[in-house]
């Protein structure tokens, strides 16, 4: 296993978003998070990214437990993310967006930084070579010098998976990566998802969109209320009673077979 | 006619473009601090101490800006766990805690101040030093730090996800602002020749704020702009005699208005 989360626990005053949440994700397969608006998703996220600190249980991340790690360390672990309202540094170009992800692979130190600043920058040259790949591979070759505000909202979900997987993750965490796209533009993204996975990359998918998630993942965890409630294949979800009065339950009629 | 008048007019430019420059470089990552007088302070002390014990003038000039620049990590450090206008409260409250030291710290002459001085700083090295301070704060834009810094700005939790640590980052802008300002003060002190505490209080960092602010946040040469109209027009106002500074607080009142992100825009801005 990749990831374990352990018995997590993340309370905000006297409610508790997460509670006692247990999973797994193995290693170079895609697993989606579902489950109803407010049941604990992005709590989640922010949990296993360290943008939240577990109020109790455990992470480990390939064997290694990390709990209570600041989200740089995390990403240098090798946990990379997006956000689902898109987070993009404006005074920045697309290009220099990505090569944020690239901090932590870029020389450190005052040595690094004094020779950077002499123009022996080769891990900068590096890192620019492969934000510039990193681009490509999302489907925005050519706009690396554009500003994000101008971008449209799906372009810059894209780069915001471009300056993620530039950091060379092991597991990519997808925070509704598909909001506001249309038909073709998700065929498009369970696409790029899917050739995320030829490095052998593990991707953890937080989605509503049903149709997107049954088609692209390999194992699906059902959060309610801040509690797993089901996981497995996606045959098995779809027919599992308990998430779908999960969902009918919330007055959600999201149609989990469309 | 370049007068003795203008070169030590162009010297105090300078030594405020310097000041402008080592407020700039901690804004950059969103630390605005109103406490850059107790660097400058540090650095003419420290710089005139050494010079008197017959150190030359260029490593007491870098002394002076190392131990601001370690000053910078002190005043930092608990500014990390802060953000926004408590910053500005903190840095404030440093600048004070510094100018008292000097004041009653009788080595470097307590409240009478320190003389004799000798007059070392030309305008060539202030320059010079201008030209060194551009080069990084431009350059920087484009490199890791630089971009750590403008991420950490913009939004800290983005910066953070993406594996920028932010303690480092902005303890390093911080002490390299403190460092310039420094270095600023050592050249102040040998062209003053004469110091004492009062000259480093709120007020000079308070118009170091304002360098920045006028001439615009987003760009290094903001502060470049800022200094110059803030030291230079008071003397050429000089011709309104007794209205000199009313006419000067109204002109920046009106840049105020007009241009209320500052006179230069930030570079760069693309369209497409």
């Amino acid at each position: 296993m990749l990831l374990h989360v352990d018995r997590i626990t993340r309370r905000f005053g006297g409610y508790a978003a997460l509670n006692d949440a247990s999973c797994e994700v193995a290693e170079g397969l895609v697993h989606a998070l579902i489950g109803p608006n407010g049941a604990g998703k992005t709590t989640l996220f922010n949990v296993i990214s360290g943008v939240l600190r577990p109020t109790s249980g455990r992470l480990r991340f390939q064997g290694v437990d990390y709990t209570g790690s600041r989200p740089d360390k995390v990403l240098t672990m090798g946990i990379a993310r997006n956000f689902q309202h898109v987070r993009l540094v404006r005074g920045l170009s697309v290009l220099e967006n990505v090569m944020i992800g690239a901090h932590a692979r870029i020389g450190r130190g005052l040595l690094g930084n004094a020779a950077e600043f002499l123009g022996f920058a080769v891990a900068e040259k590096a890192a620019r070579e492969k934000a510039r790949e990193m681009l490509d591979f999302v489907g925005m070759a050519g706009k690396a010098e554009m500003q994000p505000d101008n971008l449209t909202l799906v372009d810059q979900r894209r780069l915001e998976i471009a300056r993620a997987l530039v950091s060379d993750p092991r597991l990519l965490l997808l925070d509704e990566p598909a909001a506001g796209m249309n038909a073709a533009e998700l065929n498009e993204l369970s696409a790029l998802i899917r050739r995320t996975q030829v490095n052998g990359l593990t991707v953890l998918l937080v989605e509503h969109h049903m149709r997107l998630v049954m088609s692209v993942s390999d194992q699906i965890t059902v959060l309610s209320a801040g509690t797993i409630i089901a996981g497995g294949p996606p045959q098995v979800i779809q027919r599992d009673p308990t998430v779908i009065a999960a969902y009918l339950g919330n007055g959600d009629e999201l149609a989990l077979h469309s | 006619m370049w007068s003795s008048y203008w070169d030590s007019v162009a010297v105090f430019l300078g030594i405020n473009v310097l000041m402008g420059i080592s407020l700039y470089v901690p804004m950059t990552a969103g630390l605005i601090s109103l406490g850059q007088g107790a660097f400058m302070a540090i650095g003419a002390y420290v710089c005139a101490l050494l010079t008197k014990a017959n150190v030359p003038f260029l490593p007491a000039l870098l002394a002076g800006g190392a131990v601001a620049a370690v000053a910078g990590l002190v005043a930092g450090a608990p500014a990390l766990r802060i953000r926004g206008i408590y910053v500005m409260i903190l840095t404030l409250g440093f600048g004070e805690i510094v100018r008292v030291f000097f004041l009653n710290f009788e080595p470097t002459g307590g409240a009478s101040g320190m003389g004799g001085i000798r007059p070392l700083t030309e305008l060539w090295q202030v320059v010079l030093a201008c030209l060194i301070a551009y080069a990084v704060a431009w350059r920087m834009r484009h490199l890791r730090l630089g971009r750590a810094m403008i991420a950490i700005h913009e939004d800290d939790l983005v910066a953070e996800a993406m594996g920028i640590n932010l303690t480092r980052t902005k303890l390093v802008s911080f002490s390299l602002g403190a460092l310039v300002a420094g270095v600023a003060g050592g050249f102040y002190a040998h062209q003053a020749l004469f110091i004492d505490a009062n000259q480093f209080d709120f007020s000079r960092s308070a118009i170091t704020f304002l360098y920045v602010v006028l001439g615009g946040v987003a760009n290094p040469f903001g502060s470049l702009v800022g200094a110059a109209i803030v030291t230079l027009l008071p003397e050429l106002l000089r011709v309104v005699q007794d209205w000199r500074m009313t006419v000067f607080g109204t002109i920046l009142v009106l840049i105020a208005i007009w241009r209320p992100d500052g006179l230069l825009p930030a570079p760069r801005l693309r369209r497409s």
